[in-house]
């Protein structure tokens, strides 16, 4: 039970690091000028209190955190799942899709997967610069534009986004359950409606600007 | 009617089981399901074969002994026990796959029989209330708020069919559990155990290897008693209250 409630708050953790993040890149749409002092204004947040990076490193070390709790519980619930219910449980071919489930809670896994591999590769291109799609630059901006001039940039951040949908709509709502909320039959609607809008906003929100720099609005 | 038979046949709980496909003519649309396996049976005897082992008792919807899975859906396509499912819910020549339900803490005692004990033992871990036994106590001396007397009513009509498992894909007793957590713990007399009451009965669910509720709601689609998902997210906010107050 303790997984399931580690499982809760790690992803709300992020949640709210991905809402931060959607509104940080949203700032590309103000030019380069803008982006690349926000960028660079995120190392120097909290100084002098904090030293240089000294805030970012703080983001960093809370979301390593909650990204290795929230993969370690996913794990070790879903092999209690594949004990507990089996796998292939059932020998008919009717209803494999159950009653009434929505999409999204079958995606849950095999979508956080889907996530957890465009993170990695998301970390080589803009933090490690490991590898440089479209092209080097000195500036975040200029590395951003340079990638999502790829189109199959884009399309990875396209897969990855609808998997990051699909994981919120059924994610937020569920640790809500899990942390107690949803006690009423009103508050379990205000809890759907909520999913679906974060999941909207994060996914919508994140891809305006891969689309932006691939249609030319920004350049 | 004509139909044919898929079901799930084992001779016991160690043996390997298989699917047997068994014609049946001439079903009334009229007959209970249980009443189809009645026939079944007798035919099958008369032939000198081993009848279908399934369990049943009431046959009238309230003991909840009869659950299996039908086309996949726990009890059949109506929300209702299997006693209560009649054959004019299904057609003319459909082919109908019956099996167990299927959980690792239900293990398969003959073809559509499983053992649900471990149903029995997380109610015996804190499903009760403590009160002195003797004359029943003047109704008005203990008031209850209407809308909690109604919430804590719904969760108790379950009957413990384990339909809410089968159906779940991570086969998660945790609406059953909430079930019997909201039912108490809404009550003035279940006060006293409310805080033990759940972490007690959420460590024998998790200790007879059921698995953990990842909130995807199969299980009320077959619920045949309507136990509504809020319980469980009442059972998981009384237990993490019990759990931070350190109990
Ligand atoms: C259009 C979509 C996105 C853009 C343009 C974008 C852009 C960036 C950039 C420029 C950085 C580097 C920050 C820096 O080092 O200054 C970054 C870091 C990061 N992004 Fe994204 N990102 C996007 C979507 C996502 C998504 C969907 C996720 C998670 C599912 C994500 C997770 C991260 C993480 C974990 C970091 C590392 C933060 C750190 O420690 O520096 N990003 N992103
Ligand atoms: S909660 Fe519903 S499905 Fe589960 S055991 Fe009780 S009556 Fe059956
Ligand atoms: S036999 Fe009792 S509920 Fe069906």
């Amino acid at each position: 039970m303790a997984k399931k409630v580690i499982m809760a708050v790690s992803g709300l953790i992020m949640v709210g690091y991905l809402l931060a993040h959607m509104y940080g890149n949203l700032k590309a749409f103000s030019g380069m000028q803008a982006f690349d002092e926000y960028s660079h204004h995120l190392r120097e947040l909290g100084e002098p209190i904090l030293p240089p990076s000294g805030a970012l490193w703080i983001i960093r070390v809370v979301l390593l955190v909650a990204v290795v709790a929230h993969i370690w519980a996913a794990v070790l619930l879903a092999r209690r799942s594949w004990t507990s219910a089996g796998v292939n449980r059932y020998e008919t071919r009717r209803n494999r899709r159950g009653i009434q489930r929505t999409y999204a809670s079958f995606t849950l896994r095999s979508g956080g997967l889907v996530i957890a591999l465009f993170v990695v590769y998301h970390l080589a291109h803009l933090t490690w610069h490991w590898i440089e799609p479209g092209g080097s630059s000195p500036s975040p901006y200029g590395r951003l534009v340079a990638g999502f001039s790829v189109w199959w940039v884009v399309a990875l951040y396209v897969i990855a986004l609808l998997a990051v949908g699909f994981h919120l709509r059924h994610g937020v709502a569920s640790a809500l359950y899990t942390l107690g909320a949803g006690t009423t039959a009103t508050a379990r609607q205000v809890i759907v409606v909520l999913s679906i809008v974060t999941a909207l906003v994060i996914t919508v929100g994140f891809l305006l600007v891969p689309f932006s720099v691939l249609l030319g609005v920004i350049q | 009617m004509n139909i044919t038979l898929r079901v799930w046949r084992q001779a016991g709980p160690d043996t390997e089981g298989h699917m047997e496909t068994i014609e049946v003519p001439d079903v009334s649309e009229h007959m209970s399901f249980l009443e189809m396996i009645d026939v079944v049976n007798d035919r099958l005897t008369l032939e000198g074969k081993e009848p279908i082992a399934i369990d049943s008792d009431c046959r009238e919807g309230i003991c909840g002994t009869c659950g299996v899975m039908i086309n996949r859906q726990a009890h059949g396509p109506v929300r209702a026990t299997v006693c209560q499912l009649h054959m004019r819910s299904f057609d003319d020549g459909e082919t109908i796959d019956v099996e167990p339900w299927r959980a690792d803490a239900f293990p398969v005692v003959k073809d559509l029989v499983v053992d649900r004990s471990a149903f029995d033992r997380i109610i015996a871990a804190g499903g009760y209330i403590s009160a002195p036994t003797g004359s029943a106590p003047e109704a008005h001396s203990t008031p209850v708020k209407k809308a909690d007397a109604d919430h804590a009513f719904d969760a108790a009509t379950c009957i413990a069919c384990g339909a809410c498992v089968a159906a779940c894909p991570n086969g998660s007793a945790m609406l059953f559990t909430a079930a019997k957590v909201t039912h108490l713990g809404l009550l003035p007399q279940g006060q006293p155990e409310r805080g033990s009451r759940v972490l007690n009965m959420i460590n024998q669910h998790d200790e007879e290897g059921f698995g953990g509720c990842t909130n995807i709601g199969e299980c009320t689609a077959v619920c045949p008693k309507g136990i509504p998902f809020d319980t469980i997210s009442q059972l998981n906010r009384d237990m993490l209250g019990a759990l931070l107050r350190g109990e």
